[in-house]
């Protein structure tokens, strides 16, 4: 017997992981084939979430739509209001009250917080860190949930943000809460920092792991912290400012190598941005009505407009087709989870079960947004 | 601020190069044939001037006589946008060229069109639905979906 005979015969096999994992955030399925340990190619397997949310949104009126964006993003509902609503005062021309602005940023920067502690806190969990570096960010996402609760009685699908305006003013008691908050998230994030930044672990896991370069990251679209991570200087609170972000005083992290530990690190950073935006805001914000008076079933110019903003995920979009009725002729929602995912093959193509945990938790989604 | 490009001047600008490939063209928009999209789109991206490297989306709305598949194109270099149309006539079986080739960001969401519009791709590598499965019946986005 020659030793080609002898030798063990090996195939790659395929392997389904998900739809219900515990690292597969949400009921979402790869099907990787593998050699071995290796992840020879991978195929995304989406829709277990799917709710039509845009056809939905052709049988509601504007404003009856609204509590449905809370369900798309359910970590980040405060955003996806906020750009729904931006995008059907561009199509009807309606202007928001200062106060209504300033109270708008200041919920999608603590979004951006809340959003960003979830995040991080997953992505230790996948690197194996169970549950304690998690529970310390759950603990300070639990106070901004309070601060969420104060304003609007909701803590995931708040529904909080109306046409033209907000549901309601902020009660007396929410801007002493919030300056109390912002110095402790602040002190809070840089412990925080101080134990694991430098964490031996995390950085044997993820640094060099799941690189996107910059040319690939723009030629899939990819957008928000992810884009960031590769280097690419985008963020559209700076590069189209919409509501009031041309006011405030922030940077913009960004990463260069492209890697998970890139990615974490673009987080922690915009977490310490977000805080320096929040407390602009709180000193800033004037006093004065919440809401532009437009009819509750509103029925904009026939026409059509895109309005998007930076929200914790990325570029989050809607475009809206009016045909001067009380519901969109067409809704559609450009969904940053869904669009960053669109790499993830080329990225863990060559590495290990392990890492493609490790590459897909880095990405940050929510299923509700990639699949509607 | 991001500017948005006339559809007019750019819409001048393709129609030098490419006769005859624009359908109309507005300040906030311009509809291309849906022959020449593939050289007008690549044109798009690799004029220095325009430089759109980045697809922000792409959808498609149902006007009972037409589909119009809308492209939103950004420069991240040059930090101007621009959108632009086609339309698709048939509505048995329509048929539009990819742009996977040149925006691969396109991937997911042209099986998105496919799923519940009802629009194939020509050239797109894996051109199946994403969110429904395999068998189901229609294309719900469609407006004459369950009438």
């Amino acid at each position: 017997m020659t030793t080609t005979e002898m030798a063990l015969k090996t195939e790659p096999f395929v392997l389904n992981i998900g739809p219900v994992h515990p690292s597969t955030h949400g009921v979402y399925r790869m099907r990787v084939t593998l050699d071995g340990e290796v992840v020879l190619d991978m195929e995304p397997v989406f829709g277990y979430l799917h709710r039509g949310v845009e056809k939905l949104a052709e049988e509601r009126s504007y404003t009856g739509f609204i509590p449905l964006t809370d369900r798309l993003d359910y970590i980040a509902s405060m955003s996806n209001n906020l750009a729904y609503c931006l995008a059907v005062e561009r199509l009807a021309g309606v202007k928001v009250p200062e106060r209504a602005e300033y109270i708008r940023v200041i919920m999608a920067e603590l979004q951006r917080l809340a959003n960003h502690c979830i995040v991080v806190g997953a992505f230790f969990n996948d690197c194996g860190a169970y549950f304690t570096p998690f529970m310390y960010l759950f603990r300070e996402r639990e106070k901004i949930l309070d601060l969420f609760d104060m304003v609007c009685g909701q803590r995931l699908t708040y529904n909080y943000m109306r046409i033209g305006g907000l549901s309601q003013d902020i009660p007396d008691e929410f801007l002493p809460a919030l300056k109390k908050f912002l110095p402790q998230m602040k002190r809070f994030v840089d412990e925080y920092e101080c134990f694991i930044k430098q964490n031996e672990i995390l950085l044997a896991r993820a640094k060099g792991v799941g690189i996107l370069s910059r040319e690939t990251a723009i030629n899939c679209g990819i957008s928000g912290p992810v884009a960031r991570a590769s280097g690419i200087k985008w963020d559209l609170r700076k590069a189209d400012p919409y509501s009031i972000y041309d006011r405030f005083e922030f940077d913009i992290p960004f990463g260069e190598a492209g890697d998970c530990y890139d990615r974490y690190r673009v987080r922690m950073e915009e977490i310490k941005q977000s805080l320096r935006i929040l407390e602009q805001a709180a000193r800033q914000i004037p006093p004065g009505p919440v809401k532009t008076e437009v009819p509750h079933l509103i029925r904009p110019p026939a026409g059509e407009a895109y309005a998007h903003i930076e929200s914790p995920k990325g570029e989050l979009g809607f475009y809206l087709v009016s045909d001067n009725s009380i519901a969109p002729y067409r809704c559609h929602v450009r969904p940053p989870s869904l669009i960053n995912l669109t790499a993830l093959r080329e990225m863990v193509r060559g590495w290990k079960v392990a890492d493609l945990i490790i590459i897909f938790g880095s990405i940050d989604i929510t299923m509700g947004e990639v699949d509607r | 601020m991001t500017v948005a490009l006339s559809g007019k001047k750019v819409a001048a600008q393709i129609e030098e190069k490419f006769p005859g490939s624009v359908v109309e063209s507005s300040e906030g928009s311009l509809v291309i044939k849906g022959e020449s999209l593939l050289a007008v789109a690549a044109f798009l991206r690799d004029t220095p001037e325009l430089g759109f490297d980045y697809l922000n989306y792409i959808t498609a709305v149902d006007y009972y006589s037409h589909f119009e598949i809308v492209y939103q194109l950004t420069s991240l270099g040059h930090n101007h946008t621009m959108m632009f149309k086609t339309r698709c006539y048939r509505r048995e079986s329509p048929v539009m060229p990819s742009v996977v080739g040149l925006w691969q960001g396109a991937d997911f969401q042209e099986r998105e069109i496919y799923d519940l519009m009802g629009i194939k791709f020509e050239g797109h590598p894996n051109m199946k639905r994403i969110f429904l499965w395999e068998g189901f019946e229609g294309y719900p986005l469609r407006k004459d979906y369950l009438s």
